[in-house]
């Protein structure tokens, strides 16, 4: 066993963690706050109007960020909870607890700025399309999954419990993002794609990434900081949250 | 530039409710959250604090 390996998995105990996390926290609010100065400039003063869409087509520089973090922020939860499960470590399952409310809100805007677009660009708020179908019923997992962890008062049960909710969930993250192209759907295509070069203006591209970034930012430092609340709360009657400075004062 | 006045900036071409009501939703959500992470985080230090006190008058 080299150095390396050891102090990775240092920091996989809560007592190592809630410092360091501590210590991010400020980072990623500043990272937030840039990306997000940069990136709200660009949507509304930098990106020229669309041709079609006109003003309206702003909404997607909020929308496209949101609706990607909703599904990523699913598969890093489900990765954790996994791992809580299979390794029975005691942080995994307290960083997936931590994520889910982030992640319901997320898929709460990407599925309320939808409806926004929506209404002017379609004129319906909502319609029963595989796009949006699928990805309100991520918005239902995420929900089903809080409410099912806070349903069961044995933390680690309710971990398990959790873990594999989330992990037969995941089968609809492939099918939100494929569901453009496996339907017939009124939602428009993949936005940015690797496959092919985007559709889309410069700009408006360059606008649509730095704000996505600005999401990232945000989804970290909010899971840190609760995190960090679960944390104290799991591990009230241990001895090194008793010798804690802040519980100490 | 896209505007020349404000105005201009806060009618969105005719699109200001569906625009506005977007971005401002979700910029109260994104103030709300980390408001609510930080409650908690006080919620749980206080109640460890008042534990920590109980404690010590138990001892004494």
């Amino acid at each position: 066993m080299n150095n390396r390996f050891i102090n990775w998995f240092r920091f996989a105990s809560p007592q190592s963690f809630y410092p360091l996390a501590g210590k991010m926290i400020p980072w990623f609010w500043g990272l937030t706050a840039i990306f997000g100065v940069v990136g709200l400039w660009i949507s509304f003063f930098v990106a020229p109007t669309d041709a079609v869409q006109g003003e309206g087509y702003r909404i997607i520089f909020i929308h496209v960020p949101a609706s990607w973090m909703s599904m990523f922020i699913y598969l890093v939860m489900a990765a954790w909870a996994g791992l809580g499960l299979a390794l029975n470590t005691r942080l995994s399952g307290m960083m997936a607890q931590a994520l889910a409310p982030t992640g319901a809100l997320m898929a709460f805007i990407s599925l309320w700025t939808g409806a926004f677009w929506g209404k002017p660009m379609w004129g319906t708020w909502w319609v029963w399309d595989a796009r949006l179908t699928s990805e309100l019923i991520l918005f239902f997992l995420y929900i089903g999954f809080i409410a099912l962890q806070a349903a069961i008062d044995d933390a680690r049960r309710a971990d398990k419990a959790g873990a594999i909710l989330a992990l037969v969930g995941v089968v609809n993250v492939p099918i939100i993002y494929f569901s453009v192209k496996w339907w017939n759907t009124l939602h428009q295509g993949a936005s940015v794609s690797v496959m092919k070069s985007p559709s889309m203006a410069q700009t408006m591209l360059w606008g649509m990434l730095i704000m996505a970034l600005c999401f990232w930012m945000y989804s970290i430092a909010v899971a840190l900081m609760r995190v960090r609340a679960i944390i104290l709360e799991r591990e009230t009657h241990t001895e090194w949250v008793k010798e804690l400075p802040e519980v100490k004062q | 530039m896209n505007w020349n006045s404000p105005a201009e900036f806060f009618a969105m071409g005719g699109y200001a409710l569906y625009v506005w009501g977007s971005f401002i939703v979700c910029a109260a959500i994104m103030v709300m959250e980390p408001m609510l992470a930080k409650k908690r985080q006080r919620d749980i230090l206080r109640t460890l604090r008042r534990e920590r006190i109980a404690e010590e008058l138990d001892r004494q």
